[in-house]
């Protein structure tokens, strides 16, 4: 024993929204210190598919004379296609780097005790998992768009128009992460698996990745349908703020449902949260 | 029940509350599970004042850890106040949980950081600034022997070591009061034997502690206090020494020693002890007198003792008040 620490009673401390702020930083550099841990297995995780997809789409399918990315107009698909990329990137990150660890921690491991027990409210401890998703769907979505706006072999049309780009990026990432919460904190850790085929799926092939929600346009009850998929939203809106002469849904529909998302899965995912770990 | 000053050491008796509870009550509701409808901790009183060793004892669903999981803000009461450290665990949980360090019965460590950054990160959870943070991550592995141990994995480590570290995290932020649930429930004989030590040199710190325990032993070595638990309810609160004394006044001794006299009578006339034990305690020289009796009229009829006890523990106490029926 080196030293000896006489230890007192703390004294009581009237609620102090500095200690829940200091605890918030706190959560959260730990979640970014295990994505670093995570690099080597995050990066080739969030490249992989995207980096596929691009190859076969405008690399390997015009040239075998496959039909897909409309009639002869590549250049158009792989602009159509970097919006999507992006979103499903943002969206998958997102939402499995909170689940995943989330199902296992509340269900197996019990190693989210110390976190819970830190000096704020468990509001914020989950609110704190939302925004450490987001920033990792961020991070996500930042390594992707090279990928898909380099890699194409055809055209590519892109401009920025930053402030939706800005505020389609931030909506993405946090409906992503709140989606996380929403679902980390309502399933088993043994039906984790479920998730590709019931959730990851849905989202990617309903999400208007590889087609424009407009050309949904001949099968009406689809267009409709698809209407209550969040990933859809994200993909429009990075085609509204990244491509040039892709036709997508009003601006406005795309704010407007992202924020009603963001809202409607922080409130079940914290609900969700403290149903979990408090009895 | 006996709750009254006499009954509490001296020096806590002068110290202030650190954890006061009054119908301290705790039902499950819920559509399913096995706790639903239960009852689990049912109008409990309780006061443990600072520098206090205060040991919960009770067969498995005796409501021990629903009541820790009150006092550390994770399981919300039905009815009754708690406070801790004088603040209300129900209004203000945030600064309750900055007050409390909790051991689980579970290994609780973050499997995502090293050793040290267990220790680390949870200091910065307390808001201590970084170059705080790692101090107090050196010292507590120093301090508990797992420096040689700072950047493994803690799935690497061994139970012992991993209840030390998470002894060593509960304490890092130096809180007012410890909880420790089972603190060494599946530890080996000598994991049991280091995690007691340090809990000592904690003790002697002054750190008030809370402790659930099956081990009664432990509890009677360890605690000032202890609390008999069974069905939510506190059967017998007081120190380890006067439980003992309470039994020892009861039947159950002297009627073990009689029967053991009546049934070497039966086998060999030529004891004829005047000693019946009386009904005095088990320090009473009549009682440990009988005791000797029946070794000796062993012994007479070369009879091989494989054990001969003298004294109630605290599990004596323990099983005459929550019966010896198997709970699950």
């Amino acid at each position: 024993m080196t030293t000896t620490v006489p230890i007192d009673a703390v004294p009581v401390e009237s609620p102090s929204p500095r200690a829940s702020w200091s605890a918030f930083r706190a959560l959260l550099l730990r979640d970014l210190t295990v994505l670093d841990k995570d690099l080597k297995e995050f990066l080739p995780n969030t490249l992989m598919q995207p980096a596929m997809l691009v190859f076969v789409f405008t690399y390997v399918f015009p040239r075998i004379g496959q039909g897909i990315g409309g009639s002869g107009n590549v250049g158009r698909f792989s602009t159509l296609l970097l919006g999507g990329l992006v979103a499903q990137s943002i969206a998958f990150q997102g939402l499995f780097r909170v689940a995943l660890p989330l199902a296992r921690e509340l269900d197996i491991t019990n190693e989210l005790e110390d976190r819970v027990l830190a000096p704020t409210h468990i509001s914020v401890i989950a609110f704190e998992k939302i925004v450490a998703g987001a920033l990792q769907g961020l991070f996500a979505g930042l390594i992707v768009f090279p990928v898909a706006a380099f890699l194409p072999s055809t055209p590519i049309y892109l401009r920025a128009h930053w402030s939706t780009l800005v505020i389609v990026t931030v909506l993405s990432c946090y409906a992503s992460a709140a989606l996380g919460l929403t679902i980390g904190t309502r399933i088993e850790a043994r039906l984790v698996p479920i998730l590709v085929g019931f959730v990851a799926l849905p989202l990617g092939f309903f999400g208007a990745i590889f087609y424009t929600w407009d050309a949904l346009t001949p099968i009406g009850w689809l267009k409709a349908a698809v209407l209550i998929n969040p990933m859809l939203y994200m993909s429009e809106g990075f085609r509204a703020a990244l491509s040039i002469g892709v036709v997508h849904m009003p601006l406005g529909a795309i704010i407007g449902a992202l924020t009603a998302f963001s809202v409607l899965f922080t409130v079940l995912g914290i609900r969700g949260f403290k149903k979990r770990v408090l009895s | 029940m006996s709750t009254d000053s006499r009954t509490v050491p001296r020096a806590a008796r002068l110290a202030p509350e650190v954890i006061s509870t009054t119908g301290l009550t705790k039902v499950y509701p819920g559509t399913g599970g096995r706790r639903q409808g239960l009852k689990a901790v049912d109008g409990l009183d309780l006061s443990v004042r600072r520098g206090e060793i205060f040991g919960l004892l009770g067969p498995n669903g005796a409501g021990k850890t629903t009541t820790v999981g009150m006092l550390t803000t994770r399981v919300i009461p039905s009815s009754g106040v708690a406070e801790v450290n004088g603040v209300d665990v129900v209004a203000h949980p945030p600064q309750v949980k900055r007050c409390i360090g909790v051991v689980h019965q579970l290994n609780t460590l973050d499997r995502s950081l090293n050793a040290w950054e267990n220790l680390y990160f949870h200091g910065r959870y307390y808001g201590m600034p970084a170059k705080a943070a790692r101090q107090a991550a050196d010292e507590q592995l120093e301090r508990f022997r797992l420096s040689h141990r700072a950047r493994s994995e803690v799935r690497t480590l061994s139970g012992g070591m991993a209840r030390r570290l998470m002894v060593a995290r509960a304490v890092l932020h130096r809180p007012a009061v410890l909880f420790l649930d089972e603190p060494t429930a599946s530890l080996d004989p000598q994991s049991r034997l280091a995690l007691w030590d340090i809990l000592e040199e904690i003790r002697t710190e002054g750190q008030t502690i809370l402790l659930t325990t099956h081990y009664m032993e432990e509890a009677e070595a360890f605690c000032d206090r202890v609390a008999i638990m069974d069905h939510g309810r506190i059967l017998a609160l007081d120190t380890p020494a006067s439980l003992k004394r309470s039994v020892g006044n009861g039947k159950g001794t002297t009627s073990t020693v009689r029967a053991w006299l009546t049934r070497l009578r039966a086998e060999a006339r030529s004891v004829e002890p005047e000693l019946d034990g009386g009904d005095g305690p088990l320090d009473d020289p009549t009682v440990e007198a009988a005791l000797l009796e029946v070794v000796a009229a062993a012994d007479r009829l070369g009879l091989n003792l494989d054990d001969v006890r003298r004294g109630v523990t605290l599990e004596t106490v323990f099983f005459e008040l929550t019966g010896r029926d198997l709970r699950e």
